[in-house]
């Protein structure tokens, strides 16, 4: 089957200058299991666009790195 | 090669959420000496409806505020006669102890100033609200408390099913969603606590994961009960919220009309006396909805600022935090602006109507060894307090029932097969993504389901559910993780499959709008007032009548009729 891979907007934004590389605690805690850490740059970023707009994440970060969006079709 | 995992306990939680951490914690205050063990699809610290605490508990009966038969007549008659007044009573009775617990943990609930819990007015009669302004930690107190009782806990495991052998429940299967590892539990108990089925019904939006539930609560537990050859009941009174337009969280009247507001039509009057949900709420917001007044709002442009403030307080802090800034970016403001609301997509929750898996006054189902609590039991009305309660409940008639019981051998072709079903998705990583067939399965459920109920359209519906396998063998995933959406998708053609037959075999309406039939509109007491169960049967779903259990409180369902329609406008 054909896959393509399409652009979206994603509603978790990760300011990397902020994100600690030891850290995994926003990965940790979300209850939808969508965030990882880039294996390049140890940067947590949203990998699957399937967020409750709960916001654990972005309470946990101890460098306040997370920014959560109302993702964009219920915006 | 996939690796396997066994594990073995004496007792067995599956969804470490709000009744999950409560059964565990009770099951080893019963007896520490027994092996307690939580599986959990997340991280218990922030998992399930409560992720971000709540903003009150909607169902508390506290000594001098209103007393478990009140509680009972209440329920009785918003869920339309149809309960086992036994098992709601239990609410009423053990919330109380269940509170008093919490706040002993450091769980803050609202006291007045000579330290008395402060109850609000939300329901038609009597004061069961009380607020917890600062309640967004409750989970981590939770999972402090199950540490403490050293509760054992495997988080980033999915259950997929049920194991059981001579008729009893004797442990789950299920993998890890990060490292995809199969997981055998062996157990001498298993209680279910996944939460509802939230992904049933697709919101407005079209955002898959917008849903007014926690989406990872996608029916897991209605399905795997089914597949144990447990009973299920009530599937036909869906649960059906009025919501923040766009926004999947309440506006919220349970909050702010104790200090004022009320919902109103666009013309800023009253049509609903009460703001208490139910299905009659909601069905008195349908047609609103259709009449042309609408659309609807909670009022609250009318209160000074202080108490606004304080509303925003409240709602920007618990629950659902993201409100503000969704009222941010639409430029929105309680003092000039009506929070407009709107239906909900459906779901399948007891926890706010009444469908669910068939449990009694002891959280049993009726399979020996399986116990069900929280909002996937069948207790209507349920909530917060009430899936505490028979967490409690089910914790400990587990702990109980393994005294006697020893552990049996997982048969060796069931677990092959399972298996096998579970990683075929994986064999087919250029499959349709699981997105696009969880789209438009619920597409299929909104287009067909929703009501009002018309049968030629879940006719429809049926048919395209019960060949939906088909769909769901195109499915593939590249990653755990896309397994866990993949088979997340199952549950919920299973519950659409439920929602469908049980909606088509109660021929009358009753509960509201949950289960409004346009051709069969009036409610039939004399045909109708029982139960419809329902259960799988030499790999068929058989439905059937239930009898209503005998109640313990009466209640005169002739002269007391739910009636929250407000007239004069
Ligand atoms: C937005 C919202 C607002 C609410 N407001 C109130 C309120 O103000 N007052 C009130 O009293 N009640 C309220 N409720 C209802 C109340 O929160 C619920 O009734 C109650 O929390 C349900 O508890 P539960 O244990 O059944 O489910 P949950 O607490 O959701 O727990 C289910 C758990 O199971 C896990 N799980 C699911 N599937 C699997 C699987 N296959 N394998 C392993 N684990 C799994 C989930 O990750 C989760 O941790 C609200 C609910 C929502 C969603
Ligand atoms: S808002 Fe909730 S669902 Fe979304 S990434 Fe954060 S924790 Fe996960
Ligand atoms: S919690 Fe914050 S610092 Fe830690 S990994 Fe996530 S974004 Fe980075």
């Amino acid at each position: 089957m054909a896959l393509t891979n399409q652009r979206v907007d994603v509603p978790v934004i990760v300011d990397e200058s902020k994100c600690l590389e030891k850290c995994h605690a926003c990965i940790e805690v979300c209850p939808l299991d969508v965030l990882v850490k880039n294996p390049e740059t140890g940067k947590a970023y949203m990998k699957y666009d399937e967020c409750w707009f709960c916001l654990p994440c972005e309470k946990e970060c101890p460098t306040n790195a997370i920014t959560v969006q109302i993702p964009f079709l219920l915006r | 090669m996939t690796n396997t995992q066994h594990l073995k306990t004496d007792v067995l939680v599956v969804g470490g959420g709000t009744a999950g951490t409560m059964a565990a914690i009770k099951a080893k205050q019963a007896n520490p000496e027994a092996e307690v063990l939580i599986l959990e699809k997340a991280n218990i610290r922030r998992s399930g409806a409560i992720a971000m605490g709540m903003d009150g508990v909607n169902t508390a009966v506290i000594p001098g505020n209103s007393t478990p038969e009140q509680y009972v007549r209440e329920i009785t008659i918003a869920n339309d006669g149809i309960l086992n007044q036994k098992a709601v009573y239990q609410t009423g009775k053990l919330g109380y102890e269940v509170i008093q617990e919490l706040d002993s943990w450091g769980v803050k609930f609202q006291k007045d100033t000579y330290g008395n819990y402060d109850l609000k007015q939300v329901h038609r009669v009597g004061k069961y609200v009380l607020p917890m302004p600062e309640g967004k930690d409750l989970k981590k107190i939770l999972t402090r408390q199950v540490k403490r009782h050293k509760a054992k806990v495997t988080n980033r495991v999915m259950a997929t099913r049920v194991m059981v052998k001579d008729g009893r429940a004797r442990g789950a299967v299920g993998f890890d969603v990060r490292n995809g590892d199969f997981v055998v539990i062996q157990a001498k108990a298993v209680v279910l606590c996944t939460g509802a089925c939230g992904r049933l019904g697709l919101p407005d939006s079209g955002y898959l994961y917008g849903t007014y539930e926690n989406p990872t609560n996608a029916g897991d537990g209605y399905s795997m009960a089914y597949h144990a050859g447990a009973e299920l009941t009530n599937i036909e009174c869906f649960q059906i919220n009025p919501l923040i337009k766009d926004y999947n969280g309440p506006a919220c009247a349970y909050v702010a009309s104790p200090f004022g507001a009320y919902t109103a039509n666009a013309e800023g009057h009253r049509f609903v006396s009460c703001d208490y949900w139910s299905g009659q709420m909601m069905l008195e917001i349908w047609k609103e909805l259709n009449s042309g007044k609408g659309p609807i709002q909670l009022k609250m442009t009318h209160l000074d600022e202080d108490t606004i403030s304080e509303i925003e307080s409240i709602l920007w802090a618990n629950e659902r935090p993201s409100r503000e800034r969704f009222h941010q970016s639409r430029g929105e403001n309680y003092r000039t602006h009506g929070v407009e609301m709107h239906i909900s997509e459906i779901g399948l929750c007891s926890g706010h109507s009444a469908s669910g898996v068939w449990v009694n006054e002891k959280a049993e189902t009726t399979i020996p060894g399986l116990y069900a609590a929280g909002d996937m039991a069948s207790v209507p009305h349920n909530y917060m307090i009430g899936a505490f309660v028979f967490g409690r409940l089910a914790g400990v008639a587990a702990m109980e029932y393994v005294r006697d019981v020893a552990h049996l051998e997982p048969d060796a072709d069931w677990l092959a097969a399972e298996k096998e079903r579970i990683y075929k998705p994986l064999q087919n990583p250029d499959g349709i993504p699981h997105t696009q067939v969880e789209y438009k399965l619920r597409r299929i459920v909104n287009d067909y389901l929703q009501p009002p109920k018309n049968t030629h359209k879940m006719d429809i519906a049926l048919n395209k559910f019960v060949n939906y396998h088909d769909t769901l063998d195109l499915m593939g995933a590249r990653d755990p993780h896309e397994l866990m959406r993949c088979m997340e998708v199952h549950f919920i053609r299973d519950c659409a499959e439920m929602a469908a037959r049980a909606s088509l075999y109660r021929k009358e309406s009753r509960w509201g709008l949950y289960h409004y039939r346009i051709d069969y509109p009036e409610k039939n007491n004399e045909e109708w007032f029982c139960h419809v169960n329902l259960k799988q049967e030499n790999g068929n779903m058989t439905l059937f009548k239930r009898p209503v259990e005998p109640y313990i409180v009466d209640v005169n369902l002739e002269e007391e009729v739910y009636d929250v329609k407000v007239t004069s406008k």
